[in-house]
């Protein structure tokens, strides 16, 4: 591959500051909710599952493993990996699979994650364990 | 309250264009509103109720004003390809309950032709849209799980795509018309593993439209009478990612629903129009819908069990989206219309279910991998 991928930035609300903080220090952060239990991810201020508003930030260890993913053959400038990756935390996260060889990708691989630069705050990808 | 019995698909229309850079996408959805009105024989003015997507420029509106229609009653409920199977029941709903007495029903546009637009984007877009999860890799997530957890293979894949092209073979309008071998759809490129090019379905430009009337009304026509008995829809999202599980789709609650309302099981259904955005999506459908077990409808729909005379469940009879026709990459009218053919006698002879009293349409929206809608509904032949 010659060109370098480029991915935009983060377009950012009050709603999700606190995780783009933490992406600019290279920290996943999850939500879990207070009342219920229940971790969930993209971040929201209710829980999605009990409709509580008592749902705290959690930093996730950035590991987990491949629940699905599918090779893009036709894309510029290149292939790209796209899938969800099941955290150690218990949500599944939508992510692409960098720095490594995509044919060899495999469901149930262990991964972890590593953040790629923007113009804006750095965003979550994962790689091989 | 039930809509069974309640409403009739009076008229019905396909756009014979399947490239159309010569026409307006408003003209079209023009043209398919005064083909669905003729065949029911009925007038411009007798419509006093108006269903549309985002396909329709500039919204309900203004595509009222421009059709020139006086309406008192409008829906125009967005769920993707499945949205015009969605307008069909809550045409019913209105029709029930009198808030009008004939409905139009349009889809119309030209992504063969151009760039249809961008999609709205919800609160997950930062967590989303730098993946580039499209509609094929999104769709190909999904056939990915369902080969790990139950074995589906390419082959079994590829036999939905083989049905589909033995009846297109019959449609003269049809985008691909050519039979193809499961040979011949393995060997088609690799798009978005383990989805190929033949397990895509077409684009075309063109639009479809129907009538839906109170049972007065379609009584006092000469056409054949097709009531809606069941209808059912439902959502679907990852929901915070807690137990993902990509392998059954918003159907599985769709498809109860309306059997219930309608009083039949899968088992009694003659005729299938089952939307084929890919292989992998009707085969999904399939299983959710009840037309098999969860994890066995690769050997459901293998060795030509969909195709009309060969088969047990005859469906897309018309060609479907895999070879036919995928207006607006929406397959949710196109769905109908052809059930409609069927429970009428009026599907190419080729083709025709025997004695078809009996028909489920079933659509998604959105998609299959991330958010999406899902829609069923049970069309009866009553005379």
């Amino acid at each position: 591959m010659t060109e370098t991928k480029t991915y935009p930035a983060p377009k950012e609300n009050p709603e999700t500051t606190p995780f783009w903080e933490a992406a600019r220090d290279h920290k996943l952060l999850i939500k879990r909710c207070n009342s219920c239990g229940e971790a969930h991810y993209f971040p929201r201020s209710i829980c999605p599952f009990c409709f509580s508003d008592d749902t705290v930030w959690e930093e996730s260890a950035g590991t987990g493993e491949i629940y699905t993913f599918s090779i893009m053959r036709k894309a510029k400038p290149g292939p790209y990996a796209v899938g969800y990756v099941t955290l150690a935390e218990g949500p599944s996260v939508l992510t692409n699979f960098v720095d490594c060889d995509f044919d060899a990708l495999r469901i149930g691989q262990p991964v972890k994650v590593v953040f790629k630069e923007t113009e804006g705050a750095p965003i979550p990808f994962f790689t091989p364990a | 309250m039930t809509i069974k019995g309640k409403a009739y698909i009076a008229g019905i229309y396909e756009h014979p264009t399947r490239y159309a850079p010569d026409k307006s996408t408003a003209q079209l959805h023009a043209e398919v509103a005064k083909g669905a009105l003729e065949d029911a024989g009925l007038r411009s003015e007798d419509v006093d109720g108006y269903f549309c997507g985002r396909d329709a420029p500039g919204g309900a509106w203004a595509m009222v004003d421009y059709l020139g229609l006086k309406v008192r009653h409008v829906d125009s409920t967005e769920s993707g390809g499945c949205s015009y199977i969605m307008h069909l029941g809550h045409a019913a709903e209105a029709i029930a309950s009198g808030k009008c007495s004939v409905a139009l029903v349009t889809l119309a546009g030209k992504p063969r032709t151009g760039d249809i637009g961008t999609k709205a984007v919800g609160a997950e877009e930062d967590f989303e849209a730098a993946y580039g999860a499209t509609t094929h890799n999104a769709y190909a997530m999904c056939a990915m799980r369902h080969m790990h957890d139950f074995g589906t293979t390419p082959e079994q894949l590829a036999w939905i795509k083989v049905a589909a092209s033995h009846h297109a073979q019959y449609n003269p309008n049809a985008r691909l018309q050519d039979v193809v071998t499961v040979e011949e759809v393995l060997a088609s490129p690799m798009i978005s593993d383990p989805l190929r090019r033949m397990d895509c379905c077409v684009v075309t430009d063109g639009g479809g439209a129907i009538v839906v009337t109170s049972k007065e009304i379609a009584q006092s026509l000469n056409r054949p009478l097709v009531t809606l008995t069941g209808h059912g829809e439902a959502m679907k999202g990852p929901r915070g990612g807690n137990r993902l599980d990509l392998t059954y789709s918003a159907g599985a609650w769709s498809g109860p629903r309306a059997f219930q309302e309608a009083g039949v099981v899968p088992q009694d259904i003659k005729y299938a129009s089952i939307y084929d955005s890919f292989t992998i999506t009707v085969l999904m459908q399939l299983e959710d819908l009840g037309f098999c077990e969860k994890g066995q409808g690769g050997k459901f729909v293998s060795d030509g069990n969909l195709i009309s005379g060969v088969g047990k469940l005859p469906f897309n009879t018309d060609g479907g989206g895999l070879c036919n026709n995928h207006p607006v990459n929406r397959g949710g009218m196109t769905k109908i219309i052809e059930a409609v053919r069927q429970l009428r006698g009026e599907a190419h002879p080729k083709v025709q279910v025997p004695d078809c009293d009996l028909a489920l349409v079933h659509g998604t929206g959105g998609l299959l991998g991330l958010r999406h809608g899902a829609s069923t509904a049970i069309l009866e032949r009553t005379q």
